[in-house]
């Protein structure tokens, strides 16, 4: 199986990148190839770095209360270019109330403040979509 | 102090301890695994006697008392019983007319004085409807765009009554040139007018990232303001020197207080470069510590934060206005400590953290609300959060006494380590070139990543428990209510602007703009052309982008 590959992203105007930088740095720990875009990422930027890293996940940290605005647009560039089998996970402040709607998008997993980092690991190798090409 | 066996041989009173009383304790019941380490990871022994500080007239002794320099033990001979901390409880929300009504709560519920949060449009310089704005109007704060907004925001509040702390950093001239103006507007008087601008820059290239333009440009807006301020508004505090968001970003304590001091230095000497004279503006410094959870290593790191100050004015620039000497903080509790798991929780967090703040000898204080990491705080427990600073002040008697950990053989070692840490800290940053020069090396940020991945590993090795967390944690928690924020107030923002660029003098807008640009490409100060900007109507985004088209924008390379 080849390594599975993430890009974590850092959408809207929001400069507070200590979770994205830790999380970043736990996958790679754990063996998986990280992508960090850096600060200030529209969704079009974003799903352009998951095509031409051939990403396998799409990881989001949003604290500022944009979810709404922002994860749509990536689900809707994700499927118009056809990249579906592209997990996208979030992390930030999510209330309660948007769960749902996030989960109805297509968006697979979303991660509060406390969450350890083994389970976002371990979320993400037991959720990633199979590939079959072996490098 | 002694070592445990000094060079004579004579065992220290620690030392015959740990041989006749610990020892054998240990052998019958061992201490807990630990580490006992602080939340920074420095390890902490099990007693502190006054073999451990030196004694008096000893190198590093300070016998100095409150009010007397280098002010280790507080700047006021009298500590709270003059005069209270001030209880300053950052808000803003939604539209200028909804944080205004905060506000006055705020203000009847006996909060003494006002503190705004923006939201990341107008801390980041841009207009509502700019493509990266989208979703974020009126969410994480007021939403400001032009002088109109401020008028609503300060409505039937009277600027020349109280002050005001507003947290703006790149757009600060933009923010208090506005501010200015509605003062003036009330026929306050801006020689008398007083509050606080955050206006560092430095920690947000460091730690917060909200920056617009590159390091060097960003710090003359800052000296414009010292110079401007000296003569114009002279009771304004310039500047709100910030190791809050170090910290939030994961720095240890020690980090926290050196990344923050020498910040300081670096605006001290920008401002001497440009002309100042030291005592003209160091007295309108103050700073913003983070309260953070490990008790006594917060009290240690203000008092060693005062005492650090007063020396490094006095020997590295020479100043002699006792004002230049006293360093003067703001604290607010450590946002990042608070769990969305239990929140209830957060109250005690907050309690104990605000406590060692004010041990400390906190000039001002927030403390957060209990609701703050599953969203902005509702107004039951923005209340709530004020009502624990009034029950530290006024039931828990700590406030009869000045500094009542001055002299606790612990406190003071921290307090020394402290001081000892940041020095290092300072001649590593002096050799780099400076701060801006630390900077643009990425120094400071590398420090922090380091430091906040060894935290996270430690929570996640269990090496630190966070009750709810990693400990005692609850599978079947109950939902919690939280301040849901719609997009009404963006609509309602982008409706106005549409309106505002419909109905002002546009030709007076392009001509203040350009004046603007003048004075950035010159060596002019910007505050008087920003002045008129804003007086003729010109948005944060407007004023922000003539400044992009002469300075350029700061772009970070992205690392991990």
């Amino acid at each position: 199986m080849r390594t599975i590959r993430v890009v974590i992203a850092k959408p809207g105007l929001d400069g507070h990148d200590r979770g994205a930088k830790v999380i970043a740095r736990a996958l790679r720990d754990a063996g998986m190839e990280v992508i960090y875009t850096g600060l200030r990422q529209t969704p079009e930027k974003i799903v352009a770095a998951a095509l031409q890293e051939d990403a396998d996940v799409i990881g989001l940290s949003i604290l500022s209360g944009a979810h709404m605005h922002i994860c749509p647009q990536v689900m809707k560039l994700l499927k118009e270019r056809g990249l579906d089998h592209v997990m996208v996970v979030v992390g930030g402040i999510i209330p309660d109330v948007d769960r749902e709607k996030l989960t109805a998008m297509g968006v697979a997993g979303i991660f509060l403040p406390g969450t350890p980092m083994q389970s976002i690991v371990d979320f993400i190798n037991q959720n990633v979509a199979p590939r079959t090409e072996v490098v | 102090m002694k070592s445990v066996a000094d060079d004579a041989g004579t065992e220290s009173a620690k030392g015959r301890w740990e041989r006749e009383v610990l020892e054998p304790t240990l052998r019958k019941s061992p201490e807990r695994s630990g580490p006992f380490t602080t939340i920074s990871g420095r390890p902490i022994d099990r007693l502190y006697t006054s073999d451990d500080v030196p004694a008096e007239g000893e190198p590093g002794a300070d016998a100095s008392l409150p009010g007397e320099f280098p002010y280790t033990r507080g700047i006021h001979p009298t500590g709270y019983r003059g005069k209270l901390w001030t209880m300053r409880q950052f808000a803003g929300f939604g539209t200028p007319e909804e944080t205004n009504e905060r506000y006055k709560q705020l203000l009847k519920a006996g909060g003494t004085g006002l503190s705004v949060a923006f939201d990341l449009p107008t801390l980041m310089g841009r207009d509502p409807d700019h493509p990266l704005s989208l979703g974020e109007v009126g969410k994480c704060g007021v939403s400001i765009m032009s002088l109109h907004d401020m008028e609503r925001l300060f409505d039937g509040i009277s600027l020349g009554d109280i002050t005001t702390s507003m947290t703006i950093n790149s757009p600060a001239p933009m923010i208090f040139a506005m501010y200015l103006v509605v003062a003036e507007q009330q026929g306050a008087n801006w020689k008398t007018l007083s509050g606080t601008i955050q206006n560092d820059i430095l920690k947000e290239f460091i730690a917060q990232k909200e920056y617009i333009f590159p390091p060097r440009p960003s710090m003359r807006l800052i000296t414009d303001i010292f110079q401007f301020c000296t003569k114009e508004v002279p009771k304004w505090n310039t500047i709100s020197v910030s190791g809050y968001h170090i910290r939030e970003a994961g720095a240890t304590a020690l980090q926290e207080l050196a990344f923050t001091l020498r910040d300081g230095i670096e605006y001290v000497q920008w401002g001497i470069d440009a002309g100042l004279d030291v005592d003209e503006f160091v007295p309108r410094i103050s700073f913003f510590f983070n309260a953070h959870s490990d008790f006594f290593e917060e009290i240690a790191k203000y008092r060693a934060a005062r005492k650090i100050w007063a020396r490094v004015m006095r020997d590295r620039f020479g100043a002699k206005d006792e004002r230049s000497l006293k360093l003067r903080f703001h604290s607010q509790t450590a946002g990042v400590s608070l769990t969305a798991q239990q929140p209830y929780n957060n109250v005690v967090r907050t309690a104990l953290q605000a406590l060692s703040a004010v041990l400390g000898g906190t000039n001002s204080l927030h403390t957060n609300s209990l609701d703050e990491a599953l969203a902005l705080p509702t107004q039951e427990a923005a209340t709530l959060a004020l009502r624990t600073q009034q029950v530290i002040a006024f039931e828990s008697g700590v406030t009869n006494v000045v500094d009542p950990f001055g002299g606790s053989y612990f406190v003071e070692r921290l307090t020394l380590d402290m001081e000892e840490g940041a020095y290092k800290y300072f001649d590593a940053i002096d050799r780099l070139g400076g701060m801006v020069a630390a900077v643009e090396a990425g120094f400071p940020q590398r420090e922090i990543a380091e430091a906040s991945y060894r935290f996270q590993q430690a929570v996640e090795r269990k090496e630190k428990i966070i009750v709810g967390v990693n400990g005692y944690v609850d599978e079947n928690e109950p939902a919690h209510p939280i301040l849901y924020i719609d997009d009404q107030a963006a609509e309602q923002q982008l409706a106005r602007l549409e309106e505002l660029r419909r109905t002002r003098d546009n030709a007076r807008v392009t001509a203040t703009l350009e004046a603007l640009r003048e004075a950035a490409r010159s060596d002019a100060n910007t505050m008087y052309p920003l002045l008129d900007c804003v007086r003729a109507y010109a948005t944060v985004g407007e004023m922000c982008d003539a400044l992009r088209e002469v300075w350029g924008e700061y772009e970070e390379v992205p690392s991990i």
